[in-house]
């Protein structure tokens, strides 16, 4: 069993019926994804790629058995989308949507601290490619075949510098237990930190690859918790190392603000910390396989 | 989005901030008028551009007279003021805010923040004000005052209390500094704000608390909401570029180097202009044209990034997962086609369909210079700008 999403993990889309979550939609079913059920208020009883839609996430749950679900709702109403999703019982939920308020976020966060840890929904993202456990399953919008199946288990917030990595990888004959994207924005889901520990315990893992970028101090938290608690081998690369000070770099959350938030204050704590980093993004997948012990 | 100190000020009066009084000019005599319209003898005259450091800078002039106010504009208006915030370029002053001067009893630095850490509202104040919390907080870590705010209670009369007492405010200065901090967490959570500053906020020698400056950027993710906050924009205080981008939906910083980037994705734009320096380029721009990299964009990439005058070659990088190739391909060709451009080009393609988008382009018969990996790219991009100007027979027509 691979972390957070699996072959019978029973997924639901909120905001199935707009133009980018049906490509999307049509996509993970082929891929093999258990796709059952859609969330539209004011569609439920139509159907997208064979797939039922309801009128809320209840509804669906009830209906379908729904564990996980996929957000493509559109920024203003995203935040409502996720809570939604954590009251109806969802365990795993990725939002896709780029472009959510901040303070809506906390709310989200806030929100989610009503159930107890045991039934706490897991978020990812938002402003994410999603997640993939290649050969099982796939929550998210990354194009499935640049994955092979294996152990490396890659944690990300950029999408399409994760698929750099994953395909430097497959280069190399080296496959993923999961990929998990983050996202670019300030606040967000899930932090490297709590998807490190779940790597940590999952027996497909054999190492972890974490893909950074300027701005915010979850680098920093992460470096912190491989030091005390992680014994896999991890590996890390921090995108920015040219970006100047003060200035968004397409990400919401990528903004120098503080210590420990530039590329190269990222790479010294994590160094410090015992990762392994790949200076340079031409090179995630030759320092990977390196770390595992398999010829460049 | 940020907004001036003026517009700060109103907004933040309407949540119960008290500030001195003032009024805003466009000209030295409508300046003039105004201070006469304000009363007193002595006021304060401040370039109103979007940068701290206006002091240090000449930005800010007290004047004690009508006619100090005139020479005091006459140095400001149409200059632009460069500060250690703005840039070598600088900001235009268009405008200048005219204040009452006050008598100043005291200091503080009070400052609200998203706090990335707690994923929180943080408010941030210091006794030590005036100065640049950077400077206080590594001058004066101690004097630092640090309390986070609930998010569903929101700021707690008890907190602001603290606050006070922890900066050493007598008793009956207080409940000013309660009711300041209120309005100001009321304005940043109600306006979905991403920072509000008031550096200083003062205590007059008449037991007064009053906001002498302020700051307020808001949520460019939130705006849709807030319709009267949009329409305090001002562009002429952005890079031209880069409001020009973003109103294409496009994602642009422009920066110091000669090759310019065009590529889909904020982390592996970012990863690409690493490249480039590795290789021994600087890169001459940030720019996500977002995960589509349609023809479209493709072509409004190409024009944003060639018109930055200093850009000697492009480097294109795009990483197609959804969208293949081919189709990216033929967006680069198209493009190319259309802009007629005469300087060296670089294209990797990455993802699907990369074999049939790498024919694509060797068929065109345009002089793409291609690549297969990032350092590829980067290093032909590098070398090709470099050959390029040790011929310099090029001459740029754009």
């Amino acid at each position: 069993m691979s972390i957070l999403l699996d072959r019978d993990t029973r997924v639901i889309v909120q905001g199935i019926t707009g133009r980018m979550a049906r490509f999307h939609t049509k996509d993970m079913l082929e891929y093999g994804t258990n796709v059952v059920g859609g969330v539209v208020p004011g569609k439920g009883g139509e159907t997208v790629e064979g797939v039922p839609v309801y009128d809320t996430v209840k509804q669906a749950v009830e209906a379908t058995g729904a564990d996980a679900s996929l957000v493509f709702v559109p920024p203003p109403f995203a935040a409502d989308s996720i809570m939604e999703a954590a009251d109806a019982g969802i365990r795993y939920c990725v939002c896709i949507t780029d472009g959510i308020p901040a303070q809506d976020m906390i709310r989200v966060k806030r929100y989610m601290y009503r159930y107890p840890k045991d039934k706490r929904m897991v978020l990812t993202g938002p402003n994410c490619a999603g997640t993939i456990s290649p050969g099982k399953a796939l929550l998210g919008i990354m194009p499935g075949h640049i994955y092979l199946p294996g152990n490396v288990g890659i944690i990300g917030r950029s999408g399409t510098l994760g698929y750099e990595a994953a395909a430097q990888l497959k280069e190399r004959g080296i496959g993923v237990s999961t990929s998990v994207g983050i996202g670019g924005d300030p606040i967000n889901g899930s932090s490297f930190r709590d998807i490190l520990e779940r790597f940590e315990w999952d027996e497909d893992t054999e190492v972890i690859a974490m893909i950074g970028e300027i701005g915010g101090p979850q680098e920093a938290e992460a470096a912190e918790y491989i030091r005390d608690h992680i014994t896999k081998p991890v590996i890390a690369y921090v995108a920015g190392l040219t970006a100047p000070k003060g200035r968004t770099m397409g990400h919401a959350g990528a903004i120098i603000s503080a210590f420990g938030e530039s590329a190269s204050e990222k790479v010294e704590i994590l160094s410090a910390a015992g990762v392994t980093v790949a200076e340079n993004p031409a090179v995630i997948g030759e320092t990977i396989a390196r770390v595992m012990g398999k010829a460049a | 989005m940020d907004i001036h100190e003026y517009q700060a000020k109103e907004v933040l009066s309407n949540f119960g901030v008290a500030i001195p009084s003032g009024a805003l000019a466009y000209s030295p005599e409508q300046a003039a008028y105004r201070a006469r319209e304000l009363g007193g003898d002595k006021w304060i005259v401040k370039a109103q551009v979007h940068a701290g450091g206006r002091g240090k800078a000449g930005g800010v002039k007290l004047c004690n007279s009508e006619n100090e106010i005139h020479t005091a504009c006459d140095e400001m208006f149409g200059r632009k003021l460069v500060t250690h915030q703005t840039g070598s370029e600088g900001k235009g002053i268009y405008r200048v805010y005219v204040e009452s001067a006050v008598p100043i009893d005291r200091e503080i630095y009070l400052g609200f923040v998203l706090d990335r850490s707690s994923q929180r509202v943080m408010i941030v104040a210091s006794s030590e004000g005036g100065m640049e919390i950077e400077e206080i907080s590594a001058e004066r870590p101690d004097s630092i005052v640090r309390s986070i705010v609930e998010p569903a209670v929101g700021l707690q009369e008890f907190q602001a209390r603290e606050i006070a007492f922890n900066l050493g405010l007598e008793p009956r200065l207080v409940q000013q500094m309660v009711r300041t901090l209120q309005g100001c967490y009321a304005a940043f959570s109600e306006l979905d704000a991403t920072m509000v500053e008031i550096n200083p906020l003062v205590v007059t020698g008449d037991d007064r608390v009053l906001a002498l400056d302020a700051k307020m950027s808001f949520d460019d993710n939130a705006l849709f909401r807030h319709p009267q906050i949009s329409e305090l924009r001002d562009k002429s205080q952005e890079d031209p570029r880069e409001s020009r981008a973003a109103d294409r939906g496009l994602s642009y910083v422009g920066l110091e180097g000669n090759i310019g980037c065009i590529v889909n994705g904020a982390g592996l734009a970012m990863a690409t202009m690493d490249t480039i320096k590795l290789a021994g380029g600087e890169p001459a721009n940030f720019l996500d044209i977002g995960g589509g990299a349609s023809p479209e964009r493709v072509a409004k990439a190409f024009r944003l990034v060639l018109s930055d005058k200093n850009v000697q070659a492009v480097l294109v990088n795009i990483f197609a997962g959804i969208n293949r190739c081919d189709w990216v391909a033929e967006g680069v060709v198209q493009a190319l086609r259309e802009l007629e451009i005469d300087i060296p080009v670089i294209v990797r393609l990455a993802g699907t369909n990369v074999e049939e988008g790498q024919k694509i382009l060797a068929k065109s018969g345009l002089p793409i210079i291609r690549a297969t990996t990032l350092m590829e790219a980067a290093e032909r991009a590098v070398g090709a700008w470099r050959n390029d100007l040790t011929q310099n027979t090029k001459v740029r027509a754009v």
